[in-house]
C-alpha cells in the first residue's frame, strides 16, 4: 500500500509550491496518511542534513579576478579557459571571425535571448561536427542501420530516412548536445555541402518552418509530430527547404 | 537593433552595458560556480566551465531582455557544463542510477541522519547521482530555486519539476544509506 502522494505532492507541499487550496487539501490528507507524514519527515531530515553539510561552494577569488580581467572593453574573450583543448580554440577563433564578419554585414535579429542562444548553439554544434572525425558516430546510407543505432542512446526515437533519390543521400548519424540535452543529429549531403539535422522531442504544437542565418550558415527550424527539427548547412536556403519538405512529407 | 553595439556583435559591450552586466550578472558568479562545481565534480573543469559560461553570458547580454537574471545565467552555465561533459565523456558520469547498487529500499530517518552526518558522506552521495538528478538537487537545495526557475534553467516542463525532484531526492536518500555508505554506518 503505497500512497502515490508520498512520492509527488508531498514534495510540492514541502517546497511551498502548492497553491493555497492544494496545500489545504494536502494538510487534510496528512491527518490520515502516516506514509505522507513519514515522507515529510524524511524530506525535512534530508534538507537539514544538506544544510548542515554546507555543500555550497563559492567561486574561488582567483576565478573572480580572472573573469573580471577578461571582461574589460579591450579583449573580453582573450582569456579563454587555459585547459580548453586546442581544437576548441581554433573553432572558437574561426567562429568569432565569421560571427564578427557576418554581424557587420547583417545584424542578426535576435528576438529573444533563448533563440539567439539556441541558434548560436546550433551553429557551434554544426562547426564541431565539421571537425575531422566528428561528423558521424554511425556511418551508413541505410536508414535501417542508422535508426536502430539510436535505440537506447536517446530517450526518443528520431525519424530517419534516406533521400538519396531526391538528391539528399543520408551519410549517417550521431548524438549531439543542444541546449543541454542529448539530441539526434542526422547528416545528409547536398552537392558536397553537409547538412546537419538536429532532432529532439518537444511538448509544443507543430510549427511552420522559420529560417535564419548566422555566421554564414543557414538554418531552418520547425516542429512536427512532437519533434523539433533544426537543419543547418552552408548550402543554399532553398536546399534546406527541399529537405524540410522531404522530411515532413511522411 | 542597428546600434553600433548590435552591429559589432556582443563581443564588446559599451561602458553602460558593461556596468549593467557587472551589476546584474557578476553577483551571481557564486551560483554559476557552485552549479558548475557539482555538475563537473569540481576542480579546474568547473572553474573553466564557469568562466566559459560567464563569457557566453557576456556575449549574449545584449539579447537579455530582463527578468530573472540568475535563471538566465544558470541556464547558460548548465548548457555549458552538459556540452563539456559530452565532449570530455566523463567516465564517472552517468545518466543512470542503479538502485540495486545503492541498496536499501526505504531508509529510516535515523539511518538518514547518521549517514548524512558528515559532509564527506553527503558529498559522495550527491556526486554518485546521475547528473540530471544532481543538478536539480543543487538548484533546489543549495541555490533555493523555485520550481519555475528550475523549469527555465533545465528546460524541462514546469509540470514535471516535482516528479523529477522527487526521483532525485529518493536517489539521494538511497545513496546515503546504500552500500557505499553502509560500511561506515556499521562502523559506528
Amino acid at each position: 500500500m503505497i500512497c502515490d502522494r508520498a512520492g509527488t505532492v508531498v514534495h510540492g507541499y514541502f517546497d511551498n509550491e502548492l497553491d493555497a487550496a492544494g496545500a489545504a487539501a494536502f494538510e487534510r490528507h496528512l491527518e490520515q496518511c502516516s506514509e505522507c507524514v513519514d515522507a515529510l519527515d524524511d524530506l525535512e531530515s534530508l534538507r537539514s542534513s544538506i544544510s548542515l553539510a554546507q555543500l555550497y561552494e563559492r567561486a574561488p577569488a582567483p576565478l573572480r579576478k580572472k573573469i573580471l580581467a577578461s571582461l574589460g572593453p579591450e579583449h573580453p574573450l582573450a582569456a579563454l579557459p587555459s585547459r580548453t583543448v586546442w581544437r576548441w580554440l581554433a573553432v572558437a577563433a574561426a567562429f568569432l571571425l565569421i560571427a564578427y564578419a557576418s554581424w557587420r554585414v547583417t545584424p542578426v535579429a535576435r528576438s529573444s535571448s533563448y533563440e539567439s542562444v539556441l541558434a548560436a548553439e546550433i551553429v557551434d554544434a554544426h562547426l564541431r561536427s565539421m571537425q575531422p572525425g566528428h561528423l558521424t558516430d554511425v556511418i551508413s546510407t541505410d536508414q535501417h542501420t542508422v535508426k536502430p543505432w539510436f535505440d537506447g542512446k536517446l530517450d526518443f526515437s528520431p525519424p530517419v530516412q534516406d533521400f538519396g533519390d531526391q538528391g539528399f543521400p543520408l551519410q549517417g548519424g550521431r548524438i549531439d548536445v543542444v541546449h543541454g540535452r542529448s539530441v539526434a543529429a542526422l547528416v545528409y549531403v547536398r552537392r558536397k555541402h553537409f547538412v546537419n539535422v538536429f532532432i529532439w522531442p518537444v511538448d509544443e504544437q507543430d510549427r511552420a518552418p522559420s529560417s535564419g542565418s548566422q555566421q554564414g550558415y543557414q538554418w531552418l527550424e520547425w516542429r512536427k509530430g512532437g519533434m523539433e527539427f533544426c537543419a543547418i548547412s552552408d548550402a543554399a536556403p532553398s536546399a534546406l527547404e527541399q529537405l524540410q519538405s522531404l522530411l515532413t512529407s511522411n | 537593433m542597428n546600434s553600433p553595439v548590435a552591429e559589432e556583435g556582443c563581443n564588446v559591450l559599451d561602458s553602460q552595458e558593461q556596468a549593467r552586466f557587472e551589476t546584474l550578472v557578476l553577483p551571481h558568479l557564486d551560483a554559476a560556480y557552485n552549479l558548475a562545481r557539482w555538475l563537473l565534480h569540481g576542480g579546474a573543469d568547473a572553474e573553466d566551465a564557469a568562466q566559459e559560461a560567464m563569457l557566453r553570458a557576456y556575449r549574449f547580454f545584449n539579447g537579455f531582455r530582463g527578468g530573472d537574471v540568475r535563471a538566465w545565467l544558470l541556464q547558460i552555465v548548465r548548457n555549458t557544463c552538459f556540452t563539456w561533459m559530452q565532449k570530455n565523456r566523463h567516465g564517472k558520469d552517468t545518466d543512470e542510477f542503479d538502485e540495486e547498487v545503492h541498496g536499501l529500499p526505504s531508509p529510516t530517518p535515523e539511518a538518514l541522519a547518521i549517514a548524512a552526518d558528515s559532509r564527506g558522506r553527503l558529498t559522495r552521495a550527491l556526486e554518485s547521482l546521475p547528473s540530471r538528478s544532481r543538478e536539480i538537487i543543487v538548484l533546489r537545495e543549495l541555490e533555493g530555486c523555485s520550481y519555475k526557475e528550475i523549469a527555465i534553467i533545465t528546460s524541462i516542463p514546469i509540470g514535471t519539476v516535482m516528479s523529477t525532484l522527487s526521483r532525485a531526492r529518493r536517489q539521494l536518500q538511497l545513496a546515503l544509506t546504500g552500500p557505499a555508505n553502509k560500511e561506515s554506518i556499521h562502523d559506528l
